[in-house]
């Protein structure tokens, strides 16, 4: 270590010897890859009450009778398609293409909204024919399951918008890249969900 | 020497920032994943909404199998999990995860399917006369 000994007023730096250097990766990546699988325990809860409580109908209206297929199909399109821009914005920031990385996000974000406006009108469309949480076991646990996962996709809005207005002012940094690879893998995950709502709730209520 | 920072193959390292490429792989596992899962969407919405396979049983088995293939595609494709990534502690945290997600759900519902007595269970034939 022949240049610490010519520059002693210079700080030392020390390396463990298992350190990996030359990785260049931080542990965000992993760790929030750790919370996403903990946000898949809370949605595995969620899917057993349903599972558990899906035919406790207390007289009131069965899946048959209330859930709209081709408006689902319509919506795990917007949803799927979203997941697929997404990853197409991603390859756009790999080759370092700003403008359409921006343009794919923002193609992300609308097929996001258009997925929650749809439910939104399924929602209010079966609160408005009484089919209300209220009304039966299998009604409370269908709107919990389906909210909690369309909170999410909410949030993941919000996050898609806040990360627009960072590249906007800050451009493509290492820290907004990575904050990308982490919203990347949060809007997959949801799509990941919603294979198992669109099976299990409603694909499964409609064959009951 | 560690101070040199080389880039690593494996990080694709391409990147201006150096920042490797991790959750997000080639293009090629990109536009693959991408097909099978709109393939194995468009199939299980199109058996239950036609009725080709004229038994709910069978649909519904085609249907779970569909949806643990198409998990399978969008782990493996678009959140590049495998035994390389991070050293491997993503897979293992996924595994780990899918095991308690396993018992959980199968869990839950074997054990209230066994208890169902006390809870009016109803087909919605049953449940129309009512």
């Amino acid at each position: 270590m022949s240049d610490h000994v010519l520059n002693k007023g210079a700080p030392r730096v020390y390396h463990l010897p298992e350190d990996e250097h030359g990785h260049g990766e931080s542990p965000t990546m992993l760790g929030f890859w750790i919370y996403l699988m903990s946000d898949a325990l809370i949605f595995a809860s969620l899917f057993s009450v349903y599972g558990v409580l899906s035919r406790n109908y207390a007289g009131g209206p069965a899946p048959q009778q209330i859930f709209d297929l081709p408006l689902v199909a319509l919506n795990t399109a917007f949803l799927l398609v979203s997941s697929i821009t997404f990853g197409a914005g991603m390859q756009a920031m790999d080759a370092g293409k700003v403008g359409s990385l921006k343009l794919w996000l923002i193609i992300t974000g609308l097929l996001g909204a258009a997925f929650i406006g749809v439910e939104l009108h399924e929602f209010s469309s079966l609160i408005a024919d009484g089919a209300t949480p209220q009304r039966s076991g299998f009604l409370s646990s269908f709107f919990t399951l389906v909210a909690t996962h369309g909170l999410h996709v909410t949030f993941g809005l919000i996050w898609l918008v806040t990360m627009l207005v960072q590249i906007g002012t800050r451009g493509l940094t290492t820290e907004t890249r990575r904050r990308l690879m982490c919203l990347s893998m949060f809007w997959h995950f949801l799509d990941i969900i919603w294979i198992g709502v669109f099976t299990t709730v409603y694909l499964f209520g409609v064959l009951r | 020497m560690s101070i040199s920072h080389t880039p690593t193959p494996h990080a694709g390292g391409h990147v201006p920032g150096g920042t490797p490429a991790q959750s997000h792989g080639s293009k090629r596992s990109f536009v693959t994943g991408s097909v099978l899962s709109i393939i194995m969407t468009v199939i299980p919405f199109w058996l239950v909404m036609s009725g080709a396979l004229h038994n709910p049983q069978a649909t519904a088995l085609t249907i779970f199998a569909f949806a643990l293939a198409q998990i399978g595609v969008h782990v493996v494709c678009f959140l590049n999990v495998d035994s390389r990534a991070e050293g491997g502690w993503t897979l293992l945290a996924f595994l780990f995860t899918a095991i308690i997600v396993g018992i959980t759900i199968i869990g839950s519902i074997w054990v209230m399917y066994h208890l169902d007595n006390n809870m009016m269970p109803m087909t919605p034939q049953a449940m129309r006369q009512m």
